[in-house]
């Protein structure tokens, strides 16, 4: 009887969830504090915070729980974040635990067939088969990808094991894939990583830029908070600036269209045209910025062990003047397509003195073979005009999955990084050492693979184990059939962590049953500096267990009692207030478990009890020394850097064979590869499948009306794929845009693993393809 | 046993006198956005004859301007998936 009551009680929530879902997609910023009265009255329902599973904006929710059942989510009114908004994901997002494939037990491959057996058994074979692979290959053959989905404890466990314990430096995740640019960007510019501003830069801006960022569907409850901001301001703005025309061109108040690549060409235009036009503010530029400059024709890392260094050089303003030259709005309105106009426009609006701008991008830049250079090329236009570091001006990479700053920039689960510092570095090596209880010996000063050359490497038989915890490669990897093949090579193993059987488990040798968002307890990290706590709030499934508990058992049996001592009841709080120990500096302390606990999320640097809202801001940041309004400490000259950056063209261009290009993204219904998302009925049937979007004119030309199948045919592969015409987004003639989370169309058997050779991100937004009807 | 969620939207000034006459009504449950001019309604009802009467009454609320469904659940349609779950 109970079960029954649950049940309906169940769906009068998503009933409700679903309503309110609605009301927040036709009403933005619309708030319900009284939803909680409601549903709470029949006393049945407890809510719990946590932030939500899915992207890195990071809103706070409250979970509902009826018995060990969580039945329904809302916005947490009392998250900065989102001030009790959610996007429909967010709201349906409960649903995605209770699909009913979910894996619950461990798998092992017995004679090609994975049966089922206990989960102790599947951890010795793993740690059985770890030791073997050393002992056979060394350490540099085994390796682990984790996720920006990874909480922050599991990122730190998996770097403790393998960079401390083992000694290896093959630990990458993929938030490589998604913002590794962003993070060389900043560090190239700033010294530090991370944006400088926060969300309260919506409420404070009058411009804002989208470069290349669909935000009305990537980070649709920001887009909501820009939107009231426009409706109850009058005096703000929004500029589109992307290679299709979305929902973000749609609701915006001027869409510029760009040819792929050519963002580079643009931002240095807008530079251009803000000294030629003397908006430069020289006090701010005198005080706080240096000029240089780096290599130029960088390569696209296509071939195996591309290896490249950037070398900085500095240069004067005069110099930086010079090399813009180049860049005047009527020459790059050839290269780019944007009417010069709209580059002299887009100059004004940054460099108008009584205008607040801020920039948000996400993908668009960063997966990019220049991704490096265009966050820096953005960082430019805001130095220059010193719109930064204060509210409403600045310039702010966001990022896609709920922890990709959290647990991959912050824990430094890439291959070259450490908790606090890289690996090349002495004193990062001997401060995690003290921390780890590892002679310092053990952690080795170079850098392995990142990510496409870690799986070159499985492929080529460098790396013979891989443990994969919480994504999905066999969807997301670019030039994917080689990846693919390559796992599936014999003397291979490959352990797959997860929650529903994927591509990925479909190559695996063990499967892990994993705990899933609030089955367990952790932490994410989100796109401004937001550390945000989950407390366990209902049971995972059979045996299903955290991916940190999964690590720690797994060390233990390799012999690692000692670094991995904790009890169940206790291992997150000690392993985090472990891991704060790396970050206790005015720069980046981060808050105490206690009250990490008690609030749903705080910023960082987090100092005497203060959240740090705006850094390199005297006003706000307590790390400021150097008695100005700001201090770009992160650099050793104590300045913000501007890049002379050129355009250089993409890895690969449309021609005559080829001559479309493909870009490929997401929509607002599904989480990344859809594993989750497409198990929740509302989110499946709203995008039950992907399909390739083609400009009307390209469509009938090719005869190809809705709905009809096409071929993509690239010079790796080939797909075949439902046309999509004047839908959603709406591509320009010459291209083709295709959401990547369908794992019946894997858009990744096309594209192409070029990268930028600074970040190692690989470009997922340009590669070429030609098209034929089906 | 439908279960139904709708938008609905109150007449000008009306508000707060349509979310206290649909609390009051049996089988539903209201409430409002705290920020915007309209209320989320949830109706259980526990068979068709109450159901269609209950959307007739609902029609005709003098203080109701719109009422848009969202979100529509039937027991009939999902009995294999609610005998899963209850197993
Ligand atoms: S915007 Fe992102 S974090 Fe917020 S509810 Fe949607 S998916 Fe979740």
């Amino acid at each position: 009887m109970t079960v029954k009551l649950d049940r309906r009680s169940f769906i009068k929530s998503a009933a409700a969830t679903s309503a309110v879902a609605t009301a927040a997609s036709l009403f933005p910023g619309i708030s319900f504090a009284d939803w909680k009265k409601q549903t709470g009255s029949n006393g049945m329902i407890t809510w719990k915070k946590a932030p939500c599973r899915f992207c890195g904006t990071g809103c706070g929710v409250l979970v509902g729980v009826s018995g060990d059942r969580a039945v329904a989510v809302k916005g947490d009114p009392k998250c900065s974040v989102n001030k009790g908004l959610c996007c429909v994901k967010g709201y349906h997002s409960v649903q995605a635990l209770y699909g009913k494939d979910r894996l619950t037990r461990a798998q092992v491959r017995k004679n090609g067939k994975m049966v089922e057996v206990p989960v102790s058994e599947a951890l010795d074979l793993i740690a059985a088969k770890m030791k073997e692979t050393i002992k056979k290959h060394g350490k540099d053959s085994v390796a682990i990808y984790g996720s920006g989905q990874w909480t922050i404890p599991d990122g730190y466990v998996a770097s403790k094991l393998f960079k401390g314990c083992i000694g290896t430096n093959n630990v990458e995740a993929n938030a490589r894939l998604c913002m590794a640019s962003a993070v060389t960007g900043f560090l190239t510019s700033f010294g530090l990583d991370e944006p400088m501003g926060c969300y309260e830069d919506i409420e404070n801006a009058n411009v804002f830029v989208t470069w290349g960022n669909n935000m009305a569907e990537m980070h649709p409850v920001l887009f909501s908070r820009m939107l009231a901001a426009r409706k109850r301001k009058k005096d703000v703005i929004l500029i589109d600036f992307a290679t299709r025309t979305t929902r973000t061109s749609q609701a915006a108040d001027k869409s510029i269209l760009f040819r792929p690549q050519t963002d580079l060409a643009v931002a240095n235009a807008i530079c251009h045209e803000i000294i030629r036009n003397n908006w430069v503010n020289w006090d701010f530029v005198n005080k706080h910025v240096s000029f240089h400059k780096g290599k130029t024709n960088i390569g696209y890392g296509l071939e195996d062990h591309f290896a490249f260094k950037d070398k900085a050089e500095n240069m004067t303003f005069e110099e930086y003047k010079e090399f813009l030259r180049e860049y005047t709005p009527e020459k790059v309105e050839k290269i780019s397509g944007v009417p010069a106009k709209d580059i002299r426009y887009l100059a004004s609006l940054y460099g108008d003195p009584k205008k607040k701008v801020t920039s948000f991008w996400c993908m668009g830049m960063n997966q990019h073979t220049r991704g490096t250079w265009i966050n820096n090329l953005v960082y430019n236009i805001h130095l220059l005009v010193g719109k930064i570091s204060t509210p409403g001006n600045s310039p702010f990479s966001l990022t896609g999955q709920p922890s990709a700053c959290g647990t991959v920039r912050e824990v430094g689960t890439l291959t070259h990084k450490l908790p606090h510092g890289v690996v090349m570095k002495e004193e990062a090596r001997k401060m995690a050492a003290e921390i780890w209880d590892v002679p310092v010996s053990n952690i080795d000063p170079k850098p392995t693979y990142h990510t496409v050359e870690m799986f070159r490497a499985l492929d080529r038989g460098d790396i013979r184990f891989m443990w994969i915890q919480v994504t999905n490669p066999m969807v997301t990897m670019p030039k994917l059939k080689r990846y693919r093949n390559g796992a599936l090579k014999e003397d291979r193993f490959i352990v797959v962590s997860d929650v529903y059987p994927t591509p990925t488990t479909d190559v695996a040798d063990v499967i892990l049953p994993a705990a899933m968002w609030v089955e367990q307890e952790g932490m994410f990290g989100n796109s401004e500096r937001r550390t945000q706590h989950f407390e366990q709030i209902v049971p995972p499934p059979g045996e299903a267990m955290s991916d940190t508990w999964q690590i720690i058992e797994v060390a233990r049996r390799l012999g690692f009692e000692k670094q991995f001592p904790w009890g169940k009841d206790e291992y997150i709080g000690k392993i985090w207030e472990e891991y704060r120990r790396f970050h206790a500096s005015p720069k980046h302390n981060m808050a105490p478990y206690e009250v990490l606990k008690k609030r749903s999320g705080v910023q960082w640097p987090f100092v005497n009890g203060r959240e740090t809202r705006w850094r390199y801001n005297a006003k706000y940041d307590p790390a400021v020394s150097n008695g100005e309004e700001f201090h770009f400490y992160g650099k050793k000259d104590n300045r913000a850097w501007i890049w002379a950056r050129p355009y250089e063209p993409a890895a690969e261009s449309p021609d005559q064979e080829y001559n479309f290009w493909l870009n490929t993204g997401r929509v607002i219904e599904h989480w990344h590869t859809g594993s989750m998302t497409r198990r929740v009925p509302i989110l499946h049937n709203a995008v039950p499948s992907s399909y390739v979007e083609i400009n009307p004119e390209d469509a009938a030309e090719l005869g190809v009306v809705n709905g009809e199948m096409v071929k993509i045919i690239s010079r790796r592969g080939e797909i075949v794929m439902p046309a999509s015409i004047n839908g959603r987004g709406v591509p320009p003639r010459g291209m083709v845009f295709v959401p990547f989370f369908d794992e019946k169309y894997l858009i990744n058997e096309v594209t192409l693993d070029a990268f930028c050779p600074i970040s190692k991100q690989p470009d997922y937004k340009k590669c070429a393809v030609r098209l034929e009807k089906a | 046993m439908p279960i139904l969620s709708y938008i609905a939207g109150p007449r000008e000034g009306k508000k707060q006198e349509l979310l206290e006459e649909l609390n009051r009504l049996n089988y539903c449950e209201a409430f409002p956005a705290d920020n915007v001019d309209i209320l989320i309604l949830v109706t259980d009802t526990p068979d068709k004859e109450t159901e269609e009467a209950l959307q007739k009454r609902l029609k005709h609320m003098k203080n109701m301007e719109s009422l848009s469904m969202t979100f529509g659940y039937n027991d009939e349609l999902y009995e294999g998936e609610r005998n899963d779950s209850e197993a």
